[in-house]
């Protein structure tokens, strides 16, 4: 569950269709009044008009609409966005622009890690949270040793990012680019 | 211009900038998020309403019955179009169903109706309200049936020697039948449009396709309106393998929801609705008689196959690269594409080529060993310079045995695994397999307009780029052809009112774009010389040089905007030659020794596909054909309902595409070859040549792992588990 602290987490009825409710995108806060049924990706993409985040499958299936809730990814078809009130979401409208990329930002283009370019927000997205699960020790289903640090490899960043479809086939490109930005940061 | 023979040495020889590295030129905006993909144009249009399809839920019938009446009053709704209301609308020579209108079903999740509301949840809602009666007719689903009936039969497209007489006489003769599964394309984003035609007069279409001025024709024939009323624009597209070529039925649903309620309107398929309502790659049973000398001298090539088709398509033919790909002077090729009632199937990624050498590939490798040979020497043995069937025929340009050789040095294939199930890492059988690829080179006239502003070069074509890196070796042509840099040249792409282009498909795209670029850079050239009374001049380092005049590019023209449009033609002396790609792959796998599950560990091609226009974005193809391969090879196939004839795995996770996990490391080699017939750039394609013979790599490699020969795709686990040898 994502929880941040201190925070009412009840958005209010505003009739039994939609209700009424604030979260913050990037460091910046909004309230919205949207129907119970709007996903996160649509409130972003639709309402924020922040359509970065992609919608490939619009259930779970794709991971084009990966977006950090709170830090954590996930995505963001699968969650309604009524039930984000007090989250800080990050989207890859925040993850840097175009005169200020991040270095993930940055190793996706020195390496050619995309081609259509659809699924790449939620590559970046999802590449910069895996990075950081495997600093935090969260284990994958290919981490052998609980006990041990989780050691950086290829074969973990694999695993993680296959939540991640890229029809393009850029795969062996976007571990380049992981494994970049993984080696500036050690 | 008119490209009319084989171009001699010119300055793309000496190139600065075209086949050297370039990161892509609209990286920044996709890695930022800032590409506009056609569903998220809110800056376009202002009111725009949210469209959503419903799909038919039989394959073949006529509806008899439509209430939208619920739907109708539900909040929020604008509009409901049911497919009743209309006669069925005229249809483009390029779909083969009606995309929508009258009673009648020919394909499961044909659109049926579309509802027009303000937001997504509320036209979702309502569309699920709407209630549909049918009348089913049998109809025909089962391709093993349409073999059964059809295999021996119908006349063969080449028929040389006697194959009959020439196979009976040979010492080493193959007859297996193999299976590939229907695929979809499964591009990452759905099939969707924005169309405005509030007023029903001027309509304005932003969307997702590859061929531009094709889908703005189909409309116009669809719609029976001028094609000068309609602009179209398609400046990103994300993925489209083929399954964006054609005018489908998110933008013909948009425009009839806009023409309804004068307003924008906007549909994207949803995603379990892509697998069956658009196109897919059909499926295929394929026989293949091989015929050979003990030396290893192929003497039979017979090669038939049949594939689904709605009735009025072409299917999938598997058998056209057997027609030329080795040498051998007996040959018949027979495709039957069979009328079913499945959904339509069309062109995906390489169409043809993908099925059939998955297939020619896999009987290469088990003849090689029937005569105890390597199966590298044996290719290198039977490789040809002519087409086999028309002798007087050279191909243009043709180094596969470089490709063979080269991959077999370079991948170690001489320390390879020599006999079947033999070599084993701890509860891994490991193999190694390789395939050959060949795919034409077409080439398509295309245009392009170009202006010089202030020492600037704005490039305008409808060409698209599908992630095929057109942006960037559009730029770079345009760069070297003027001897300017490269952050001096804008490439604008994807719209109606620019010039006509190849577009996107068939591996045609980037040699014919390119070749159009430069014919528009000409034109310029010749206006500037003219200009300033130059008779020879050259363009280098952002300058005019010739005569008298050493002058920038940004003062030629006082201030003012010089504009330039061209196009090239191919003539026909292309005819005479066969003009292709080649490539060798090379595989090794692991197959678990108890499941019977294979995982990809290491993947090779050597490509031999003209001048590279830019080797990342060059290498970006070949590595996702590659991916796609694995995909074709392991995992993607989708399962016929053969009672309610209908795709059942329509939705990303039940059609199994490849994921991270799945790919291993995957080395491309470029030969340093240039063809002078393809283009004035010498260039040709290889978007497509990627997928071509690497799930028959795989195969191999399985079958080299574990003995087991699978001849149906996808090899999953179930097919391999039970002949594997005793643990």
């Amino acid at each position: 569950m994502n929880s941040s602290n201190n925070v009412e987490r009840h958005p209010k009825t505003v009739n039994p269709n939609s209700s009424t409710f604030s979260l913050s995108v990037n460091g910046e806060r909004h309230t919205l009044t949207l129907d119970n049924r709007t996903t996160l990706l649509d409130a972003l993409r639709e309402h924020l008009q922040l359509t970065g985040s992609k919608k490939g499958c619009d259930h779970g299936q794709c991971g084009a609409c990966t977006v950090l809730v709170n830090g954590v990814r996930i995505n963001a078809c699968l969650s309604l966005a009524v039930m984000h009130e007090g989250d800080d979401i990050a989207t890859i409208e925040g993850v840097g622009e175009a005169d200020h990329l991040d270095p993930m930002q940055q190793a996706f283009v020195d390496h050619d890690a995309f081609q259509c370019g659809y699924c790449t927000p939620g590559q970046i997205c999802s590449a910069k949270a895996v990075l950081e699960e495997i600093q935090a020790g969260l284990p994958s289903h290919v981490t052998y040793d609980l006990n041990t640090p989780i050691e950086l490899n290829d074969a973990e960043i694999r695993e993680r990012m296959s939540g991640n479809l890229c029809r393009c086939g850029a795969y062996a490109n976007i571990l380049k680019a992981i494994n970049q930005v993984a080696e500036a940061r050690s | 211009m008119d490209f009319n023979q084989s171009t001699e040495d010119n300055l793309f020889d000496r190139a600065r900038i075209i086949g050297k590295p370039h990161t892509r030129v609209d990286g920044i905006l996709k890695v930022t998020g800032r590409a506009p993909y056609a569903y998220e144009r809110h800056d376009v249009v202002a009111s725009q309403l949210v469209g959503y399809p419903v799909g038919a839920t039989i394959a073949r019938g006529k509806i008899t019955h439509m209430d939208a009446s619920a739907a109708r009053a539900a909040p929020g709704v604008a509009a409901v179009i049911t497919t009743l209301e209309l006669e069925p609308l005229a249809r483009a020579d390029s779909n083969v169903a009606h995309l929508f209108g009258g009673a009648s079903v020919e394909h499961y999740h044909q659109a049926i109706a579309v509802v027009v509301a303000d937001t997504l949840e509320q036209a979702r809602g309502a569309a699920s309200l709407i209630e549909v009666r049918y009348e089913e007719t049998p109809g025909e689903f089962d391709l093993e049936d349409a073999w059964a009936r059809l295999q021996s039969t119908g006349e063969p497209i080449a028929n040389v020697g006697d194959v009959d007489a020439a196979f009976a006489a040979a010492p080493v003769t193959l007859d297996e039948t193999y299976r590939t599964a229907s695929q979809s394309h499964a591009m990452m984003e759905p099939h969707a449009s924005i169309v405005d035609w509030s007023d029903g007069g001027q309509m304005t279409v932003w969307t997702s396709n590859q061929m531009v001025e094709w889908t703005r024709q189909a409309l116009a024939t669809t719609f029976a309106i001028d094609a000068d009323r309609i602009r179209l624009e398609s400046p990103y597209v994300g993925g489209g393998f083929g399954g964006k070529l054609w005018l489908r039925a998110d933008a013909v649903l948009a425009a009839l929801g806009s023409r309804e309620t004068g307003r924008p309107v906007k549909v994207a398929l949803p995603r379990p609705m892509i697998f069956n309502n658009a196109t897919h790659r059909s499926g295929t049973i394929q026989r293949l008689r091989i015929a050979a000398e003990a030396d290893g001298r192929i003497t039979v090539f017979e090669h038939a196959a049949v594939s689904h088709t709605l009735p009025g398509g072409s299917g999938e033919d598997a058998v056209n690269q057997t027609r030329c790909f080795y040498a051998g002077e007996n040959r018949r090729v027979a495709h039957h594409p069979i009328d079913m009632n499945l959904p339509e199937s069309a062109d995906m990624r390489a169409p043809g080529e993908a099925s059939g050498l998955a297939v020619l590939e896999i009987a290469m490798d088990e003849m090689a060993e029937k005569l105890g040979m390597d199966p590298v020497e044996f290719r290198i043995l039977n490789d040809t310079q002519v087409n086999p069937e028309e002798p007087s025929k050279p191909f243009s340009d043709r180094h596969f045995v470089e490709c063979l050789r080269k991959g077999a040095e370079a991948f170690g294939w001489a320390e390879r695994n020599l006999k079947p199930g033999c070599k084993r890492e701890g509860q891994w059988l490991i193999g190694h397999g390789v395939a050959g690829a060949y795919r034409g080179a077409p080439t398509m006239t295309s245009g392009a307009r170009v202006r010089l502003q202030n020492g600037r070069l704005i490039v305008e074509t409808d060409m698209t780029d599908i992630g095929t890196g057109s942006y960037t070796i559009l730029t770079q042509t345009a760069a070297e052809t003027m001897g300017m840099e490269i952050q001096n040249v804008e490439v604008r792409l994807g719209n109606s009112a620019y010039p006509t282009s190849s577009g996107s498909g068939g591996q045609f795209g980037a040699a014919s774009s390119t070749a159009g670029v430069y014919a528009a850079c000409v034109a310029l050239q010749k206006q500037i010389a003219k200009r300033l009374h130059v008779d020879e001049a050259r363009f280098e380092n952002g300058r005019v040089v010739g005569g008298q005049i050493d002058m920038a590019l940004a003062d030629v023209a006082d201030g003012e905007e010089m504009v330039a449009e061209d196009s090239i033609s191919f003539g026909d002396f292309k005819d005479k030659l066969e003009i292709g790609t080649f490539a060798a792959h090379f595989v090794e796998v692991a197959v678990h020794a108890y499941t019977g599950e294979t995982r990809v560990r290491r993947m090779l091609a050597v490509c031999d596909a003209g001048r590279i226009l830019n080797p990342i974005t060059a290498r970006s193809q070949v590595i996702g054909g590659m991916t796609m391969g694995v995909g074709a090879a392991l995992t993607e196939g989708m399962s016929v309902d053969t009672e309610r004839g209908f795709f059942v795995n329509h939705d990303l996770a039940g059609y199994e595409v490849a994921v991270h996990a799945d790919i291993p490391e995957q080395e491309v080699i470029f030969l340093d070859t240039t063809d002078a017939a393809s283009t004035p750039l010498k260039a040709k394609g290889i978007g497509e040549l990627g997928i071509c013979g690497v799930a028959a790599a795989i195969a191999n490699a399985i079958y080299n792992a574990t003995g087991v020969r699978v001849r149906e795709y996808p090899m999953t686990l179930d097919r391999i588990i039970a002949q594997l040898p005793a643990a």
